[in-house]
């Protein structure tokens, strides 16, 4: 494989982060606290979840990943830490796996 | 952080950062080791794909690509979607102002990290200080795994079995739920939340990978209007502050 499709794809990802962060930086005090861009990192969030848990490609899919989601969604109610979030959704989606 | 009154013996550490910082990079490492598998079988070398992985820094983009390549799809099919997938970077940088700090190249440095996980590490804090804190020890820790894992796919290839098998393609979701709760304060937040889920589930089946989770940031849009709106009116009530 030539090396110009990784360079490429290595010079585009970090020119996108970059650009971010330059404009970012270019908005004057007032400007961002007028707009609190924070919350535009809401609702991609929100995408993400719902995305990486209830499609495959151009699909949508429910499985194992949905109850392991309904777990991890009690789990973050009650407050409890990280890790056992983490886990709890991963041994929820391969025990059903192994299961079903 | 609502983790601290549960620190106890058994966690390596009693700093809930440190201690999300690091179960995120366990996850990330095991879907590292994913990558370099599938990017050897794709075609490129072992040395291409950390390459890749330490300097492109962007999972899902790269994951993409190294996919649609191995499926024969070509560069020319392959960079779109990744680099769709790698334009949420950018609208991560927006929001990290005095986040990404320091020297120009302290500054560049960070920016090569801005991703999902340490942008949203970053925004469940609540002070500027500690912001900044878990956005430097997750990129941490998360370029150490991303990087080992890599390493190790790379050199033992197939054979190491799928993520899915251990459940870890639920792990993401998880993560990002736990890092969207402290950032859901009050009915606008909800909002914009429900906003972008919808949207991103509108678009799924009609639009390339990446596209709907770009758009869902237009969630946000009433939100940022309102607050516009919320501070005109206050500054009509007192003209003194300018205007």
């Amino acid at each position: 494989m030539s090396w110009w499709p990784v360079v490429a794809l290595c010079a585009a990802a970090y020119a996108l982060k970059a650009l971010g962060v330059v404009l970012g930086e270019r908005l004057d005090r007032e400007t961002a606290e007028r707009w609190s861009l924070e919350i535009v990192v809401v609702p991609v969030l929100a995408a993400l979840i719902v995305v990486q848990s209830f499609t495959t490609g151009q699909r949508f899919v429910l499985d194992a990943r949905t109850p392991a989601l309904l777990v991890a969604a009690v789990l973050v109610w009650r407050k409890a830490p990280f890790v056992v979030i983490a886990l709890a959704a991963a041994a929820t989606a391969a025990l059903l796996r192994l299961v079903v | 952080m609502p983790g601290q009154s549960r620190d106890n013996a058994v966690m390596s550490s009693r700093d809930p950062i440190v201690r999300n910082a690091v179960s995120i990079g366990v996850a990330t490492a095991v879907y590292a080791v994913s990558f370099g598998v599938l990017s050897v079988a794709a075609g490129f070398s072992v040395v291409q794909t950390c390459v890749m992985s330490l300097v492109c820094f962007t999972g899902a983009s790269q994951l993409t690509f190294a996919s649609v390549i191995g499926a024969g799809g070509g560069v020319a099919g392959a960079l779109p979607p990744a680099l769709l997938l790698a334009g949420r970077n950018a609208l991560y940088g927006l929001s990290l102002k005095g986040v990404v700090s320091g020297s120009v190249p302290k500054r560049a440095l960070r920016a090569q990290v801005v991703i999902d996980e340490t942008t949203a590490m970053a925004h469940a804090q609540t002070t500027l200080a500690a912001k900044r804190r878990a956005f430097d020890l997750t990129a941490l820790c998360l370029f150490t795994a991303w990087n080992l894992g890599t390493l190790v796919g790379a050199l033992a290839g197939s054979g190491l079995g799928n993520p899915g098998d251990y459940g870890l393609d639920a792990v993401f979701p998880a993560v990002f739920l736990a890092l969207l709760a402290p950032q859901l304060r009050g009915p606008e937040a909800m909002r914009a939340a429900v906003a972008g889920a919808l949207i991103a589930l509108a678009l799924v089946t009609v639009t390339p990978a990446g596209v709907p989770i770009i758009a869902s940031a237009l969630g946000a849009v009433p939100v940022l209007l309102a607050s516009t709106r919320r501070r005109r009116v206050a500054l009509e009530r007192a003209p003194e502050a300018g205007q």
